[in-house]
């Protein structure tokens, strides 16, 4: 018993008073900056892994980046990572970064549906599908319901069965091998419902998007409420996505 | 003598491998493996030439440090003899010969689809119709689960044939994941690119498939990696395995229900990933670890820096650890629970830690050592139970361990070398194998190319493409209720599986 105490009493506090505010330590490749430097264009976009960096003007497509930060390593005066973790947004145009902007990527509240506010705004439950993940986004989304992110203080959970969701959250590219389980999770989940795509695989299907033993058409079916960028996404982008797409009222 | 031995990331002209007909290049790697306990199969593989399938066994003998490479050509016509008749070690990979090729083995025990990539040989095996085993039987029901689990994980299926509450039989069926990972590594021309893509072949193990994938292209391109590249790779690997193990440990006390040991393990993992992202800007490592260049040189300062972090992590951990490994209610439900023996191991050819759990003695950084880990003088844990008590022992263990060698490390910070030497394209013809003991175990991956010297084949096998197997074994006769501490307790991986 006192062990017990003792052990706790060690434990301080490890809870993250502000997980909107709170900096993260260290260097993290969160929101890139581009400047209007003028640099090989062709060299910049041949670069890139997933071809995320476009030309006319310089432009980074955070649904596609993998964040791996060569392009900022081989062009320093050009792109920089800011450690902003705020990268989630519901409009896929508002995740492609122009050169010369540095402001922040948010949510469209004007295009948010009603019921998501009315219904979600305090209580969220969400059921988890991973569909040709790493395994990266899965821990950081079970990281972010650890003690120190602790994001079930806002009402928002991942649950066992779709029967008890709002919503589903996607990982990876969508396998073929995956898909008609997604569309019989996606089915098993009551109305209103929200759909949640976490991780650059899961958004444009990253490194494999090419590849043929992936099945992307039931993104092609249904509206995407959120998209969550990262490599993978950090628990911090991931709380501020919900709670930007949730909370915010117009 | 049919066969040609060779040094773990050593790269050999394809013709080098000495190449003989199916018959004896069965009764070789037979006698190869057959009594031998100080030997396993690391990867058997097969790739097209023309109509016909070549086969490249790899042998690897942890006492001599060698790996044994034959070769034979087959059609996939004929129906062969299977190895897997006689030694179960085989089991997987000739499965995976049956399915990319068509090619029939007239007596393997059970010929079922591995993964259902999407480039099989038959179309007609999917996902819904997989062959289960069945029992026909009053007394006995069959419980499904999966491929959606109940928490956040990957998708796999589990088919339980129990008696009451009892387990009679598991089967797993996998491939959910198939993302055709080895085809993209081809595909892909780009370094950057294909360096990308080994760091996803599953994320939690970003550091091993990474270093892995680097070994191979280094030595393809004849590239010897400086002592300060070899530094940071053993000093992420042994980071991985630290922040890996902890967060398993706190998996385990969630799966007995163990609120204080989930909360306090899986809050202690924070620090440490904390730390690879001060270091090289991702939690999970991605991006740390390129070939041929040290990305992120870990400096002077960062040694101080994880120096705090370790003793203020390392008590916090151990007064956890005390507690857990001393509460009765804990240990009664991890003791005796999930037994693998360690014939059953020896037999089915397991790895890593699902190896050492039992005694069996296998770790490449002391067999088929690199980077920096013969410095480190590396002697392996064992534990001879099998049970799920031995495999949280083994996790408790390696922690302090791999702390050790961090510490180790830090001592002596090696200077940054810092003229970047080009890189030659990869030798024509050539063939490589790398070893590399990730968190779960034996890690290993072939590059093989062709006369333009442009990949033709890249062969990924993950530890856990050993391991399911014995996950299956060790749940027979146990509660089904214990299954979910079982399998967090081995913590396999489906997409390093799967592809």
């Amino acid at each position: 018993m006192l062990d017990n105490i003792k052990i706790v009493y060690h434990q301080g506090k490890q809870y993250i008073p502000n997980p909107t505010k709170v900096e993260v330590p260290g260097i993290f490749r969160g929101r890139p900056v581009i400047s209007l430097e003028k640099v090989n264009e062709k060299e910049l976009t041949d670069l890139c892994p997933t071809k995320a960096i476009l030309n006319n003007p310089i432009r980074i497509d955070l649904g596609k980046c993998t964040f791996c930060g060569e392009c900022s390593k081989q062009f320093p005066e050009k792109i920089t990572f800011t450690k902003d973790y705020k990268l989630a947004s519901n409009v896929l145009e508002n995740l492609i970064i122009k050169e010369g902007e540095d402001k922040p990527v948010e949510v469209n509240p004007d295009i948010v549906r009603k019921e998501i506010h009315k219904v979600f705004g305090w209580s969220l439950k969400l059921r988890q599908i991973s569909a040709g993940g790493d395994n990266s986004c899965e821990m950081e989304l079970n990281a972010a319901n650890n003690v120190q992110f602790d994001m079930s203080r806002y009402g928002i959970d991942f649950v066992a069965s779709p029967r008890h969701a709002d919503g589903i959250v996607i990982t990876g590219p969508i396998t073929q091998n995956m898909a008609k389980a997604v569309q019989i999770c996606y089915d098993a989940t009551p109305e209103p419902k929200i759909i949640v795509l976490v991780g650059t695989d899961a958004i444009s299907g990253g490194m494999f998007a090419d590849s043929p033993a992936i099945d992307r058409s039931f993104l092609e079916k249904y509206s995407v409420d959120l998209y969550i960028p990262g490599n993978p996404a950090h628990p911090l982008s991931i709380i501020n996505g919900l709670l930007d797409l949730t909370r915010k009222l117009k | 003598m049919n066969y040609i031995s060779i040094k773990n990331n050593q790269t050999i002209l394809l013709s080098d491998i000495p190449e003989s007909n199916y018959e004896a290049f069965y009764d070789m790697n037979l006698d190869l493996v057959s009594g031998h306990i100080e030997r396993h199969c690391v990867n058997y593989f097969g790739y097209k030439v023309g109509n016909n399938v070549k086969l490249i066994s790899c042998i690897a003998d942890d006492i001599t440090h060698e790996i044994m490479i034959s070769t034979c050509l087959v059609h996939k016509a004929h129906d062969l003899e299977s190895l897997s008749a006689k030694l179960l070690c085989f089991e997987k990979f000739e499965r995976e010969i049956h399915e990319n090729f068509g090619i029939n083995y007239i007596d393997h025990p059970w010929l079922k689809p591995v993964r259902y990539a999407f480039n099989r040989e038959d179309k007609s095996q999917i996902m819904d119709n997989y062959p289960f085993f069945a029992i026909d039987s009053e007394e006995l029901h069959e419980v499904g689960v999966g491929p959606i689990h109940a928490g956040i994980i990957e998708p796999g299926h589990f088919r339980f044939i129990c008696n009451g509450e009892q387990i009679l039989h598991l089967e797993i069926q996998l491939g959910y994941q198939h993302r055709g990972i080895e085809q993209l590594f081809i595909e892909k021309k780009n370094l950057l690119q294909r360096a990308t893509l080994a760091e996803d072949i599953t994320g939690d193990t970003v550091v091993g498939h990474g270093t892995t994938f680097a070994h191979v292209w280094e030595s393809l391109c004849g590239f010897e990696a400086t002592k300060d590249i070899e530094f940071s790779r053993t000093m992420a690997l042994e980071l991985e395995r630290i922040a890996v193990h902890v967060g398993d440990l706190s998996g385990a006390c969630t799966d007995i229900a163990y609120q204080l040991g989930s909360s306090v393990f899986g809050r202690l993992r924070t620090p440490i990933i904390n730390f690879l992202q001060e270091w090289g800007g991702n939690r999970l490592a991605k991006g740390l670890i390129r070939p041929g260049q040290n990305q992120f040189p870990f400096t002077p300062a960062l040694a101080v820096r994880l120096k705090q972090i370790l003793d203020i992590f390392e008590p916090e951990f151990i007064e956890m650890a005390d507690k857990l490994f001393h509460l009765s209610s804990a240990l009664s439900r991890f003791e005796r629970t999930g037994v693998v023996t360690n014939a059953d191991a020896v037999n089915i050819g397991a790895v890593g830690m699902a190896a050492r759990m039992t005694g069996l003695n296998r770790d490449v950084r002391v067999s088929h050592s690199y980077a920096l880990y013969s410095e480190l003088n590396h002697n392996p844990i064992l534990k001879r139970h099998g049970d799920v008590y031995s495999r949280i022992q083994l996790r408790k263990e390696e922690v302090e361990q791999s702390l050790n060698y961090i510490r180790k490390l830090i001592a002596e910070v090696p200077a940054q070398v810092s003229e970047i030497k080009n890189f030659n394209p990869p030798q024509p013809s050539s063939f490589c194998i790398s070893l590399v003991e990730g968190w779960r175990g034996e890690i290993c991956h072939c590059g093989l190319t062709d006369k333009k010297g442009e990949l033709m084949m890249y062969k990924i096998k993950d530890p856990s493409f050993h391991n399911w197997l014995a996950l299956a074994l060790s749940v027979r006769n146990n509660e089904i209720s214990d299954f979910p501490i079982c399998n967090k307790s081995f913590n396999l991986s489906y997409s390093g599986h799967d592809l």
